[in-house]
């Protein structure tokens, strides 16, 4: 049964549903298509687009612009709509370059703009920035340690039935070999904000990973985003779990669920994946058997990091990995990709759980 | 964008200048055992004209912000480019004496964080006309007289990437970017007409909607300077190419015309014959 057919047939109590009439109106309307003789239900990429409302980057950038950085310019490849920047490109047409499906272009032309003493921010979906562009950034931005930003949104598995090309679980695997470059995952609006407004002057690259901006708030305001940080979430005795992008949140829901069974954790947003904060994870290791979560391959990914610190310093701690498989995705939604691969609460607490049977 | 001065320069002294490039390949080269001596050679009038009549910078100011930028597409010709910076004093020449050896600033490849009068590293083939893209546009941006000016070579025309570039430049009207595609015929594997063919360039430059100017012939020093003095003193909204139909190994005879000597090493006798021919040489 079709969407619209599975509507017709059984109409889903008001607020039920994906879409209604009291989720547009809390959207900016003025460029969509879908009007009041629509069906409630019906939603066009503004209405779409309107409710990814973690992707700050274009908001913050106004903000750091009215402030006075008058050297932001901003980089996007056919994607200031679906990144969020367009509203930068509308306050400040002449910094804003749209590059158009040219994404190796637009990287060289980013790090270009860069040595003329503008700060570039490159807004894109991550694959095709840090997948298709990994050697231009690697080549024209980090070998020549220049100030671009980065922001790959729509990281891990967010596209979901989109489909592999679309996925993007490898850039951590990928960007943490590039000397020079920073890389950090912001976990919702407040942290990409952050992020953005603590390291806007960093003179070196950074590259930001972020999700599709439909992610689960984790923090009511905004924080010192910095370099080799890590915000401790919750504590807990029992194990700790090292958590990057959604799977921070997913972090915070194990803690519940694992509370009411009186297992206590540790839940650690380690944003900054390289450098990654190691007194945060000597703490981890102290406390007992360590759970790594990411929205990545496990293979090169985040947990891997962690495992060369926990090998290399000698920890002596048990990690246990939880991310995606050495494997592309199979396809599906979304939510039920992460339920599917244990990326969510659930998925967290039984990898703890597992990790203290060990 | 405004036009720049053009200095009052002879004839003779290009001519010693690309003399300067060629002679300084070969003995870089027999530094290191192994050089690019074809893509240098086709290059030494280009580069000469460039960095001693058009060109704005400034060696004892090597960051200036409003100096005209050029950056090589054909990253493996720098080893020509290193003695041009030296002669007008970005670095000591005795740089150049460390060419190729453990922890020297100079290698095959440009770097921009090593070398000064270096505005971008490369080497990997493709990339540095999109650079140069984002220099015109922040030159713009700032209100800075500066041009951005790329050297690719032939083989260059087969990276998409080139032609990405070439759209955002049309496509921006960017009349302080130039760029210059040295006709060689030679890349590793032959003439690059025959590896995979990217002609007919004049068309395809003028279709992407670049004010496209043809270079007969690249050596000879007034059409050369003439090429590269409308590309870079002519804007009219668009950004400029200059097709340099070139010799390969231009000024040693038996490289000339040839792929083999895209990249080789020269023994202790032909080297003289090389040094020979190249002080005899007049060439343009």
């Amino acid at each position: 049964m079709s969407q619209s057919e599975k509507y017709r047939a059984n109409p889903p109590a008001p607020g039920m549903a994906y879409m209604s009439a009291e989720l547009k109106k809390t959207i900016d309307l003025s460029e969509s298509t879908v009007t009041d003789d629509f069906d409630e239900r019906s939603w066009d990429m503004v209405v779409s687009l309107g409710l990814s409302r973690q992707l700050t980057t274009g908001k913050t950038l106004i903000e750091l612009a009215e402030a006075g950085h008058d050297d932001i310019v901003v980089c996007t490849a056919d994607l200031g709509r679906p990144t969020q920047v367009i509203g930068f490109g509308q306050a400040y047409p002449d910094r804003y370059f749209n590059f158009g499906i040219a994404e190796r272009n637009m990287i060289g032309a980013a790090a270009g703009l860069a040595t003329m003493g503008l700060t570039p921010v490159i807004s894109n979906y991550s694959f095709f920035l840090a997948l298709m562009g990994v050697e231009n950034i690697r080549n024209d931005i980090c070998y020549t340690n220049l100030p671009v930003k980065m922001v790959g949104t729509h990281s891990g598995i967010a596209m979901g039935f989109y489909g592999t090309s679309h996925h993007c679980c490898e850039d951590i695997g990928a960007l943490r070999a590039i000397p020079n470059l920073t890389l950090m995952a912001p976990c919702d609006g407040h942290a990409l904000s952050s992020a953005l407004r603590t390291n806007i002057k960093h003179p070196a690259p950074i590259y930001f990973r972020a999700g599709r901006g439909r992610e689960a708030v984790v923090y009511d305001r905004e924080f010192d985003f910095r370099i080799g940080g890590s915000n401790t979430l919750r504590e807990g005795r029992h194990a700790t779990v090292l958590a990057i992008g959604n799977l921070v949140k997913a972090g915070l829901d194990a803690h519940d669920i694992l509370k009411a069974e009186g297992i206590e954790i540790t839940v650690v947003d380690m944003y900054s994946i390289r450098p990654l904060d190691l007194e945060a994870v000597r703490a981890a290791a102290k406390r007992g058997p360590i759970i790594s979560a990411e929205e990545a391959n496990v293979t090169g990914g985040f947990g891997a990091a962690i495992a060369e610190v926990i090998a290399e310093e000698g920890l002596g701690t048990r990690l246990t990995k939880v991310g995606m498989p050495d494997a592309y995705a199979v396809l599906g939604p979304p939510t039920h990709l992460y339920r599917h691969y244990g990326l969510d609460g659930e998925g967290v607490a039984a990898a703890v759980r597992k990790a203290l049977k060990a | 964008m405004p036009s720049r001065a053009v200095r009052n320069v002879d004839r003779s002294l290009i001519r010693d200048k690309a003399r300067l490039i060629r002679r300084e390949t070969v003995r870089l080269t027999d530094i290191c055992g192994s050089g690019h001596y074809g893509s240098s050679f086709s290059m030494a009038e280009i580069v000469a004209l460039l960095y001693y009549q058009l060109l704005h910078v400034k060696a004892e100011d090597p960051r200036w912000a409003d100096r005209d930028r050029f950056t090589m597409g054909k990253g493996h010709a720098a080893i020509g480019l290193f003695p041009v910076l030296a002669d007008l004093g970005f670095f000591p020449s005795e740089w150049l004496d460390t060419y190729s050896r453990m922890g020297s600033f100079l290698g095959d490849h440009p770097e921009m964080k090593k070398v000064p009068g270096i505005d971008f590293s490369s080497g990997s083939i493709g990339h540095n006309l999109s650079v140069s893209v984002g220099m015109a546009l922040g030159a713009r941006l700032k209100g800075s007289p500066a041009r951005a000016v790329c050297l690719m070579g032939d083989g260059e025309m087969n990276e998409g990437q080139v032609w990405e570039a070439a759209q955002a430049g049309a496509h921006y009207g960017l009349d302080n970017l130039i760029g210059i595609v040295d006709i060689n015929g030679a890349g590793s594997d032959g003439d690059p007409q025959q590896t995979l063919r990217s002609e007919p360039l004049k068309e395809k430059w003028e279709a992407f909607g670049w004010n496209t100017i043809v270079l007969k012939d690249g050596h000879d020093i007034d059409l050369t300077f003439d090429a590269l003095n409308r590309a870079l003193n002519a804007p009219d909204g668009r950004p400029a190419c200059v097709l340099a139909y070139t010799v390969a190994g231009k000024g040693v005879s038996f490289m000339e015309g040839t792929w083999q000597w895209h990249l080789g090493f020269l023994g202790p006798k032909d080297i003289e014959r090389a040094y020979a021919e190249i002080e005899a040489g007049e060439i343009g």
